[in-house]
């Protein structure tokens, strides 16, 4: 996101702010400031650790009105898709969803965002409002160069917070990723496994070569279903829509539910038996083929090239 | 208790077509059905509810969207109340949020309002938290089962990018839902669709909210689209039909030719 707001930053000749909202939260803002963040707004409070809607929403529409930002960017996440709205309807601001690609015409931001699955964009302006306010798939903007000793101007935000007057609250949490196993959301490379792979024993040869490309695994609705895979592994219009760098598709045939999820990505690479699967008219290299034998020749091909 | 369920007459099919001489989505001729999330919010509402309580679906649409409102009564819903005017016409998320709570306040009391997370046509997921917002009621989104009901609090289980929590909220609260992978749609069996007739299903337009008039619609928006467009095809790709082991020599030097590892 940073890299995507100095690029905007530098055409309006306009400072780039972070905000943070946490608690423990000041060890960010080395990261921030290397990637190029002017001044960062800090909202510290051990109340914080727990997301809150209206909490969050109270105390970043008080940072908005001090200090008046032309462009306010929120991740595409679920928290990114629960906070933005909310901030934007108890201020009166414009929002478009999930943006895709952001630019400035005459003056004013340009937001594309895919609407019917991915199948059609669409260019949005927010004429009147400002800030003008996007979430977008940060994956999909190009990394900022990061710079050492750049020091941010850190500006503490007065916080508070009664956890008694809390109307919602998080009872428990639970991780169905695997720590050290990389997300869908943030990865550069995801391998996804359908219907094809047939079991939940055979998904370990697409875990193998997610190893070996330090990928993500990602399934399709079937492999999910069928318990071979949890739900924050699905890809598809009822699942995450991703866009990464390489996407490979081993034994899912494609159908539209899936292909809106991860036609954004960069190079699709399929693996499937059935030369008519609708897969491959997506995809910028296809093998038909068993992936049962296909993946394995291919991990090991690739770890060879490794070393 | 009263529920209220927002519901979207959306395409049945998201592969729909760009008129070129309006450069508008060719909406006419279509099918549509009721959006897939909102039918999923409203059977968790139909779960929750006992005799003594009531369920009102609620639409902004044009007359044809009478129809997704009868499939809500064939469901289960007691009541439907279709907001169809031209003045609503255009609305974004923020004008739509807007007309809803005008709705609401006009019904008077709820205890819980329903939404689908997002539509599979716009997929903005910001009409529920707009709502809640203007209603000025806590918010819970992305849902996935309401677990618990009693007295004034409930537990739901959401989803979060790492997994799921678990959510105690006070009522009135605004619920946003999205099926888990294990949904699927009810079908209303034929006595129910015909026992939907006799149910009450109202039409309002913009005189029976009043307010001004520029508040609704696309006058009440605050983006505006100003092009659609297809998306660039992708390129032809490369299908490879050959032994395993050549296959896989062959995608890696193309891979390496065109750098992408």
């Amino acid at each position: 996101m940073l890299g995507k707001a100095k690029e905007l930053a530098n055409e309006l000749k306009q400072d780039i702010c972070a905000v943070i909202i946490g608690s423990e939260i000041r060890k960010f803002c080395n990261v921030l400031s290397t990637f190029g963040a002017n001044k960062i707004f800090i909202a510290e409070d051990d109340a914080l650790k727990e997301y809150n809607t209206e909490i969050y929403t109270s105390i970043l529409t008080r940072i908005i009105l001090k200090h008046k930002p032309n462009i306010l960017l929120f991740p595409a996440t679920k928290i990114g898709r629960d906070l933005a709205p909310r901030v934007a309807s108890t201020l009166k601001l414009g929002l478009a969803a999930d943006c895709v690609k952001l630019v400035i015409q005459d003056g004013k931001l340009l937001m594309t965002r895919p609407v019917y699955g991915d199948n059609i964009l669409a260019d949005i302006i927010c004429p009147n409002t400002r800030p003008q306010m996007a979430t977008i798939r940060a994956k999909m903007m190009k990394k900022a160069e990061p710079k050492q000793n750049e020091s941010a101007e850190v500006i503490k935000e007065p916080v508070n917070v009664n956890v008694d007057s809390f109307k919602t609250i998080v009872k428990e949490k639970k991780k169905t990723s695997i720590p050290g196993v990389k997300s869908i959301d943030e990865a550069d490379i995801i391998i996804s496994g359908g219907r094809g792979v047939g079991s939940k024993e055979t998904f370990k040869i697409i875990e193998e070569l997610s190893d070996v490309l330090n990928a993500a695994v990602g399934a399709s609705r079937a492999a999910v279903e069928a318990g071979w895979k949890p739900k924050s592994c699905q890809i598809g219009q009822s699942g995450t829509t991703v866009s990464p760098k390489i996407y490979i598709a081993c034994g899912i045939s494609g159908t539209t539910q899936h292909l809106v999820g991860m036609k954004g990505s960069e190079v699709i690479i399929a693996i499937n038996k059935d030369p008519e699967a609708p897969i491959f008219e997506v995809a910028n290299y296809g093998i038909i083929g068993d992936l049962k034998e296909i993946v394995p020749l291919l991990t090991k091909a690739l770890k060879e090239k490794k070393i | 208790m009263r529920f209220i369920v927002c519901v979207k007459e959306v395409p049945e099919s998201i592969d729909v077509k760009i008129d070129l001489k309006t450069n508008k989505l060719q909406e006419e001729g279509i099918s549509t059905t009721l959006n897939p999330f909102d039918q999923f919010i409203l059977e968790e509402a139909l779960k929750l509810k006992k005799d003594e309580d009531e369920i009102i679906a609620i639409s902004v649409g044009t007359p044809q969207t009478k129809m997704v409102l009868m499939k809500c009564l064939a469901l289960g819903a007691d009541k439907a109340i279709l907001l169809s005017d031209n003045v609503f016409m255009g609305s974004d998320s923020f004008a739509t949020a807007y007309t809803l709570s005008k709705v609401i306040n006009k019904i008077g009391d709820f205890n819980i309002i329903f939404c689908g997370q997002q539509t599979v046509d716009g997929n903005t997921a910001q009409v529920g938290p707009e709502l809640a917002a203007q209603l000025k009621i806590p918010q819970v989104t992305y849902v996935e089962s309401v677990d618990k009901f009693e007295g004034q609090k409930l537990v739901v289980k959401s989803q979060t990018d790492e997994g799921f929590k678990i959510v105690e909220s006070q009522i009135p609260v605004l619920l946003a839902g999205i099926p888990p992978s294990s949904f699927t749609p009810s079908l209303p069996p034929l006595r129910n669709i015909i026992a939907a007739q006799n149910k009450p299903c109202i039409i309002w337009n913009f005189e029976d909210l009043g307010g001004p008039k520029d508040k609704y619609g696309s006058a009440g928006s605050l983006i505006q689209i100003i092009k659609v467009y297809y998306p660039p095809p992708r390129k032809k790709g490369i299908v490879i039909v050959e032994e395993p082991t050549t296959a896989v020599e062959k995608l890696i030097e193309l891979l390496n030719k065109d750098k992408v590892i």
